[in-house]
């Protein structure tokens, strides 16, 4: 198993809230699991307590990923790991080249693997290389890290970078949120490009557009913290027609 | 942005180390004695020895100034060594022979000064306390007929030059310091470039505090005649130690028809502990004069070190046409204070300046641009540019920016836009996630910041300013 997820409780470290509640969530390499659910039910913590944000805190359960203790691993080491987070909202770095920046990233990576670091050459075909599986041209290297990027870039950078670090968990947090239909097929068509059996995907949305790109095996609801329901592909569509309402009916609501 | 700041240690200061040298001093403190002895271990002429008598009387009728913004404690001027020589060559040897311990601590801050082993592309003057060490690759610049060598070399080989400049840009009247400085100045660089050379090397100074209780005092003096240019830069560093000492130089600049001077600063003086205990107190006056038309001075800096920063290094722009530049970056952690900026003076017609100034704070320290564009009333069609950013890291640092406008010509055209921001836990994280850690992170944050001002230093002094940086604000994060 890949990441396994038990009992997790999270809470806001500046004001106490508990927003997880009690997550069980088992996830196998070559799969796609598409995380759903109602606005403020818990997604996007869910991604960031993964990832190690410190604006949150763990308060119950364990997270193991690939045979290790995640919740013990520095943001940095899980991202060394293999877990990669597309960001919902990517922050801007001004003055930081996009070069520079993942050169960077990905030479920890190599002296977390006990390999020397990329030769400016290497790095640089690299870069060349997937940057074309998003569509983004040979301006990007020399560019500020999201700086002056249009919505869409923002996000394609995200897969870009995902693309450069070859990670075995991507966790894409709202990613189709402010694309319009064409950034939406080259940013989906990134993330199948990158799809093997030795990886897996979370894909958090809203939506279900997104769902018809990346096709997911396994489709959950969080809602109030926790998984309430959990079901194949067919579960987004039934959400799309009829919304959320249903499903807090069933939960006696 | 709290957790992030709350540990705050200080990374331990490379440069930190004591020569163990004999060094001929002269008895402490400050007096027409102290000074006469000074002019005659340098063998001066009598009107030099005349130009620090007169510089010492007005400074004994001034007092130390009060505007900066910068907490300094009371300095006992008769508590000073105002003359410290290494002795440089080994005794009795016959084509002067540089004490090996010396050479072993240029090289150890990466200045070898071995002719053979001298780094390309560079010539360098290395001083040590109140001395001049060796000046490297006098020769082949001779042959292009520039002068590159100490101040002291240059008072006896080439009197009429010095004589003629000495002064002429920063009087002794200018203010406190300068008076101290032309009383008791001893070694730094002269450079003269001739009519129509393009200096072929950096030229560049490396100053050492070496000898305790001791002041450095140099002076620099740099001509560039008509239609030339040159590229030089300094580096500075001192011992580790409990008490302060005092720093404190003039630098003159002069630029004649069409030429052009691009001087670097890369200051890293012993900053103090991490409870801002020693330190060098950082008190120099640098100005350009822009005497002829055409004529263009940038200065660039990095300030990374000194418990106390008070400099300004400046631009009169005499010239019609002349150009001022002034690129600073100036980093303040645990207790160090920056009081540092320019003044651009605009005098000539068409004269323009550009001034980008980033400070950065963290730990308890404070940091203040302060910045004058002036514009006399015949200065017609000046312009000025003035961008003046601060970041913060933390939330016990201080920046605070004093511009000051004074523009008697309504043609003229002067812009000041100033920016505060801090690095918040989002870039952080964001890196973190990509690998990145912390320490890391902040420094590529910071890099990103100061790039403008750091792509002006020459190649190989960027990347160590770089380096500089980050070492400057390691530990400012946790």
């Amino acid at each position: 198993m890949l990441l396994e997820i038990k009992n997790l409780h999270a809470i806001i470290k500046s004001n106490g809230k508990e927003i997880l509640k009690g997550i069980d969530l088992s996830i196998n390499a070559g799969e796609v699991h598409a995380i759903m659910g109602p606005n403020g039910s818990g997604k996007s913590t869910l991604s960031s307590v993964l990832a190690g944000n410190p604006s949150y805190e763990v308060t119950e359960g364990e997270v193991i990923f690939n045979g290790k203790n995640l919740l013990e691993l520095s943001p940095e080491d899980r991202s060394h790991e293999g877990l990669f987070l597309s960001f919902q909202y990517p922050v801007e770095i001004p003055g930081v080249s996009m070069s520079n920046f993942m050169r960077a990233a990905i030479n920890e990576h190599r002296k977390y693997k006990g390999l020397e670091p990329l030769s400016a050459s290497d790095f640089l075909k690299l870069m060349r290389e997937k940057q074309e599986y998003v569509e983004l041209n040979n301006k990007l290297a020399g560019r500020s890290v999201n700086e002056g990027f249009s919505g869409g870039e923002k996000k394609r950078n995200e897969i870009f970078q995902m693309a450069m670090l070859e990670p075995k968990l991507s966790i894409l947090d709202e990613t189709d949120s402010g694309l319009d239909i064409d950034a939406l097929r080259i940013v989906a068509g990134g993330v199948n490009k990158l799809k093997s059996s030795e990886n897996a995907s979370i894909v958090i949305t809203h939506y279900q557009r997104l769902l018809d790109y990346i096709v997911p095996d396994f489709v959950h609801v969080l809602y109030k913290g926790k998984i309430v329901k959990s079901a194949g592909k067919e579960l987004a569509l039934e959400l799309e027609k009829k919304g959320y309402d249903w499903i807090k009916k069933e939960l006696g609501e | 942005m709290d957790n992030i700041v709350d540990k705050v240690t200080n990374e331990d200061y490379k440069y930190g180390f004591t020569t163990d040298i004999e060094t001929e001093v002269i008895p402490k403190g400050l007096n027409e004695d102290i000074i006469r002895l000074i002019s005659k271990k340098k063998n001066e002429p009598e009107w030099l020895l005349e130009f620090r008598l007169e510089a010492f009387r007005h400074w004994q009728t001034l007092t130390v100034p009060t505007w900066p913004h910068l907490s300094i404690p009371e300095i006992d001027f008769q508590d000073i060594y105002y003359y410290a020589a290494p002795k440089a060559e080994v005794e009795g040897s016959e084509n002067k022979e540089i004490d090996p311990e010396l050479l072993k601590t240029f090289d150890k801050l990466g200045i070898p000064l071995h002719e053979q082993k001298a780094l390309a592309g560079m010539a360098v003057d290395a001083v040590m306390d109140s001395v001049s060490v060796k000046t490297t690759q006098q020769e082949a610049l001779a042959e292009l007929g520039i002068i590159f060598c100490s101040i002291g070399e240059a008072v006896q080989n080439y009197p009429e030059l010095v004589r003629k400049y000495l002064g002429s840009v920063v009087s002794h009247t200018d203010n406190f310091y300068a008076a101290l400085n032309s009383a008791v100045f001893s070694d730094g660089t002269f450079v003269y470039i001739p009519k129509g050379v393009r200096c072929p090397m950096e030229l560049s100074t490396y100053f050492r505090i070496n000898a305790k209780g001791s002041g450095q005092f140099e002076r620099t003096l740099i001509v560039v005649d008509d239609d030339s240019y040159v590229s030089y830069l300094e580096g500075c560093s001192a011992p580790m130690r409990d008490e302060n000492q005092l720093h404190a130089a003039i630098v003159e600049l002069v630029a004649m028809e069409h030429s052009e001077i691009k001087y670097s600063t890369v200051q890293n003086w012993y900053p103090g502990d991490k409870d801002g205990k020693g330190g060098i107190y950082n008190f120099v006056t640098k100005r350009a004069l822009c005497k002829g038309n055409g004529s263009k001075v940038s200065w660039t800096q990095v300030e990374t070190g000194s418990a106390i920063t008070w400099k300004y290094p400046s631009c009169v722009l005499l010239g019609d046409n002349s150009v001022g530049e002034f690129y600073s970056v100036a980093v303040t952690n645990n207790y160090q204070q920056a009081d540092t900026g320019t003044k651009m003076i605009h005098i000539g017609k068409n004269t323009h300046s550009h001034i980008v100034s980033k400070g950065i704070s963290a730990g308890h320290s404070q940091n203040s641009y302060r910045g004058l564009v002036k514009v006399v009333e015949n200065a017609s069609n000046a312009r000025n540019y003035s961008q003046c950013d601060s970041l913060l890291l933390g939330d016990k640092c201080g920046a605070h920016t004093f511009p000051y406008m004074e523009v008697r010509n309504e043609t003229a055209i002067v812009e000041h836009e100033a920016t505060t921001s801090k690095i918040s836990e989002d870039q952080v994280f964001y890196c973190n996630q990509r690998g990145i850690k912390t320490e890391d992170a902040i420094a590529l944050i910071v890099g990103g910041y100061a790039k403008e001002v750091i792509s002006k230093l020459p190649m190989e002094f960027a990347v160590e300013a770089k380096n500089l940086l980050s070492i400057s604000l390691e530990g400012s994060v946790g």
